[in-house]
C-alpha cells in the first residue's frame, strides 16, 4: 500500500499512478484501495499468487479492464488514452502450430495492425516502417527466423518476437505479462536479460509480470507484491521479507535468503485457511479459499521448483482447488 | 445438378482456341464463366480471413443455411436470391450473437451452437420444399448448384453484392488480420475485436449466400476452403496468400466450367475435385519442402558456429 519510494526518473508525471484503485470482476473484488506509483525509467516487478489479480492489474493500466473506484493515471492522462506509448505483450500467448502467419507479419502487425484500409505498396511510410521492422527483430535477436511461419517457431522465439513487436512502436511504458512463462530456464534468463537491456538503453518503464522473482532480480528496481485483494510496493529488500508478506497475506510466512543472493519464500500451510470449502466466496477480498494453498505453495514455488515438488502434488491431489485461473505448476522445471 | 445431355454438340476439339470459341458462343456458358469468376474472387478472399480464423464450420453453416433460405423463398413466392442472402445473413447474426468469451473452451461452445443452428436449419430447409410441393427437380439445384442456368440479371446481383463485401474487406482488412491473430494485442491497440467478429460472420454470410447460388449449398467449400487452404499452405505471407487463393479459385472455377461443358458429369462434382486435388497438391508439397529445408537448417547449423539468436541461418530464406 506504500507508495514506491523509488529514486525518481527524469521528472514529469509517473509513468503510472493508481489512487485507491478498487477493480470488481463478476461481482468479486480482484484487489481494492490499491495505491501505486511507478516512476518513468523503472524496471518493476508485479509478483503474487495465482488469481490475485496481477494480470487484471495490467490490464487495468492497459484501461481494457474498468475500475470499481479510484483511478489509474498513465504519463498523467487516463488509461487507454495512451494508446501507442503502451507495449503490451499479453499473458500466455502462444500460435497454433499451423499458424500460417509469419513472425516478421506478426512484427509488423504491431506497427500498423491496427490501421483501416489497404496497406498499398507505395504507401507513405512504408520504407520507414519496413526498416523498423527489421530494426526491432535484430534487436531481439531473431533475424535468422522471422520469416518463418509463427506456429512453427519455439516458445522462446516466438516470445522474442512478440517483445519485438510489443517494442515497434517506440513505447514508452511496456506491460509484459508474464513474458517468461513456458520457456526453459536458460531461454528465462537471455530473455529476461534481452527485456533489461533493451528499456535501460531506451528508458523504457516496464512493468513484467512474474511467476519468479529470481530470473529478474538484478534487473529490477522495484516490487508491486498483489495477493488477498490488496498490493504491497516497494523496493525487492522491503516487500520480499517475512515481516510484509505475514502481513499481506495474514499467514506466518517466511523469506530466506540464500548464500548467491536468490530469495526463497517459505509459507507454512495454516490450518485455519482449511476450514472453509474451496468454494466459498463469502470473503470479497480473498475470493478463493482454495487459493490460500496455492499461494502457499506457490511461494514455495517462486524459487524451490526442484525441492517441492512432492509438496505441490500433495496439495493438488489433498484439496480440490478451484483453478478458474492458470495454476500451472507441472510446468515449472 | 439434375441428369443432363452433354453440353456439347461434338466432343472437344483438343485444340484450346476452338474449344474455347465454341463453348463462348453459347449465351448460358458465358454467364457461368461469369458468375463462376465473381463467385472465385470472393470466395478465395473472404475464405483466406475463414481459414485463417479457423471458422470453416460457420462458413459451411452460413451456406447450409442458404438452403433454407432460398426454399422459404421459392415457396413464398419471393427471388430465391433474396432468399439466400436472408437466410445466410440471418444466421451469421444468430452465430455472432453467442457470446465469445476469450478463453479456449468458447470455441467448442462455439461449434456446438453452430451445429445446432445448422441442424435446425436442414429441417427448416426440408419443411419448405414441402410444403411447396412439388419442386423436388429444384432441391438438387439448391443443394448441388446450377452453374449452367445463371441468367443476365443474377449476374449483375452477384457482381454488386461481391463488390460490396469485397470493399468492405478492403477496408477491415488490416485490423481484422490483427484480431484474428493476436486478438488481445489487438484489443489493446483500440481495435474493436468484438465488433469485427461480427462483421465478419455478416461479410462471411453474404459470401456463403453468394457462392450457393453457383455451387449449390453443400458444395460452398469447393471455393469456399478448398482455393484458400491451399494458398495457405503455400505461403505464409498475407497478401500473397490473398492472392493465391483467388487465383486458385478462379482457376478451379475456369477449369471445371471447361471441363464439364464436355463431360455429362456436374459442375459441382468437377469444381471439388480439383479443388480438392489443389489442396491434396499444396499440402504435400508443403510437406516435402518444409522436410528439406529443415535438412538444409541442419547442415547450415552444424556449419555455423552460431552465439544464441544471432547468427543468419540459411532457415532465414522467405516462407
Amino acid at each position: 500500500m506504500a507508495e514506491v519510494p523509488i529514486p525518481a526518473g527524469p521528472g514529469g508525471p509517473p509513468a503510472v499512478r493508481l489512487v485507491d484503485a478498487s477493480v470488481r470482476q463478476g461481482g468479486r473484488g480482484v484487489w481494492s484501495h490499491v495505491d501505486l506509483v511507478v516512476e518513468p525509467g523503472t524496471f518493476i516487478a508485479v509478483l503474487g499468487p495465482n488469481g490475485s489479480g496481477k494480470s487484471t492489474l495490467v490490464k487495468a493500466i492497459l484501461g481494457v479492464v474498468p475500475l470499481s473506484g479510484g483511478r489509474i493515471e498513465v504519463f498523467g492522462r487516463p488509461p487507454g488514452a495512451v494508446g501507442r506509448d503502451i507495449g503490451y505483450l499479453p499473458q500466455r500467448r502462444s500460435f497454433e502450430s499451423g499458424l500460417r502467419v509469419r513472425g516478421v507479419d506478426i512484427v509488423r502487425m504491431g506497427a500498423d495492425g491496427d490501421r483501416w484500409g489497404l496497406p498499398l505498396p507505395w504507401g507513405p511510410g512504408r520504407r520507414a516502417r519496413d526498416a523498423r521492422v527489421e530494426e526491432v527483430i535484430e534487436l531481439v535477436g531473431a533475424t535468422a527466423y522471422a520469416s518463418r511461419p509463427i506456429g512453427e517457431m519455439s516458445g522462446g522465439e516466438q516470445q522474442r518476437l512478440l517483445i519485438a513487436q510489443s517494442l515497434i512502436q517506440r513505447p514508452r511504458l511496456l506491460l509484459l505479462d508474464e513474458p517468461l512463462d513456458s520457456l526453459d530456464l536458460p531461454n528465462q534468463a537471455a530473455v529476461a536479460s534481452l527485456i533489461a537491456e533493451i528499456s535501460r538503453a531506451a528508458g523504457i518503464t516496464v512493468l513484467i509480470v512474474a511467476h519468479d522473482v529470481n530470473p529478474i532480480a538484478s534487473a529490477i528496481d522495484g516490487v508491486v507484491y498483489v495477493a488477498r485483494g490488496r498490493a504491497v510496493s516497494g523496493t525487492p529488500d522491503e516487500v520480499v521479507t517475512s515481516e510484509t508478506l505475514s502481513a499481506l497475506y495474514g499467514t506466518p510466512i517466511e523469506v530466506l535468503t540464500t548464500n548467491d543472493g536468490r530469495r526463497v519464500v517459505v509459507g507454512q500451510p495454516d490450518a485455519a485457511s482449511h476450514h472453509a470449502g474451496p468454494h466459498d466466496h463469502g470473503h470479497d477480498l480473498d475470493h478463493d479459499h482454495g487459493h490460500d494453498l496455492d499461494l502457499l505453495d506457490h511461494l514455495d514455488h517462486l524459487d524451490h521448483h526442484d525441492h517441492h515438488d512432492h509438496h505441490d502434488h500433495d496439495h493438488d491431489h489433498g484439496h480440490d482447488h478451484d483453478h478458474d485461473h492458470d495454476l500451472d505448476h507441472g510446468q515449472h522445471p | 445438378m439434375t441428369f443432363r445431355p452433354v453440353l456439347a454438340l461434338a466432343g472437344p476439339a483438343l485444340n484450346p482456341v476452338v474449344d474455347l470459341r465454341r463453348m463462348l458462343a453459347l449465351h448460358f456458358m458465358v454467364n457461368a464463366f461469369r458468375a463462376g469468376t465473381i463467385v472465385a474472387v470472393l470466395a478465395g478472399t473472404v475464405g483466406w480471413f475463414m481459414v485463417l480464423r479457423r471458422q470453416s464450420f460457420a462458413g459451411h453453416t452460413l451456406a447450409v443455411v442458404s438452403f433454407p433460405g432460398a426454399a422459404a423463398a421459392i415457396w413464398l413466392g419471393v427471388s430465391a436470391t433474396a432468399g439466400y442472402f436472408a437466410g445466410s445473413i440471418v444466421a451469421a447474426l444468430v452465430i455472432a450473437l453467442v457470446p465469445r468469451p476469450a478463453s479456449g473452451g468458447a470455441r467448442s461452445q462455439e461449434s456446438a451452437v453452430i451445429g445446432t443452428v445448422q441442424a435446425f436449419a436442414l429441417a427448416c430447409g426440408a419443411l419448405f420444399v414441402s410444403l411447396y410441393g412439388g419442386f423436388l427437380d429444384s432441391i438438387t439445384g439448391l443443394l448441388f448448384g446450377s452453374f449452367l442456368g445463371v441468367s443476365d440479371v443474377q449476374v449483375v446481383t452477384l457482381a454488386a453484392a461481391a463488390a460490396v463485401v469485397l470493399a468492405v474487406v478492403a477496408v477491415l482488412g488490416r485490423p481484422l488480420l490483427f484480431a484474428t491473430v493476436d486478438e488481445q494485442v489487438a484489443a489493446a491497440r483500440g481495435v474493436p475485436v468484438r465488433a469485427l467478429s461480427v462483421a465478419f460472420l455478416v461479410l462471411l454470410g453474404c459470401t456463403a449466400a453468394e457462392v450457393s447460388q453457383i455451387t449449390g449449398a453443400l458444395l460452398v467449400f469447393a471455393l469456399l476452403v478448398m482455393p484458400a487452404a491451399a494458398a495457405q499452405q503455400v505461403t505464409a505471407r498475407p497478401l500473397v496468400g490473398l492472392a493465391l487463393a483467388v487465383g486458385f479459385g478462379v482457376a478451379v472455377a475456369w477449369v471445371s466450367l471447361a471441363v464439364a461443358f464436355y463431360s455429362p458429369w456436374p459442375v459441382g462434382f468437377w469444381v471439388s475435385t480439383f479443388g480438392f486435388a489443389l489442396y491434396v497438391g499444396a499440402a504435400g508439397g508443403r510437406v516435402v519442402v518444409a522436410r528439406r529445408r529443415r535438412w538444409l537448417r541442419r547442415d547450415g547449423r552444424a556449419a555455423l558456429t552460431t552465439g544464441r539468436g544471432a547468427a543468419v541461418a540459411p532457415g532465414a530464406v522467405g516462407a
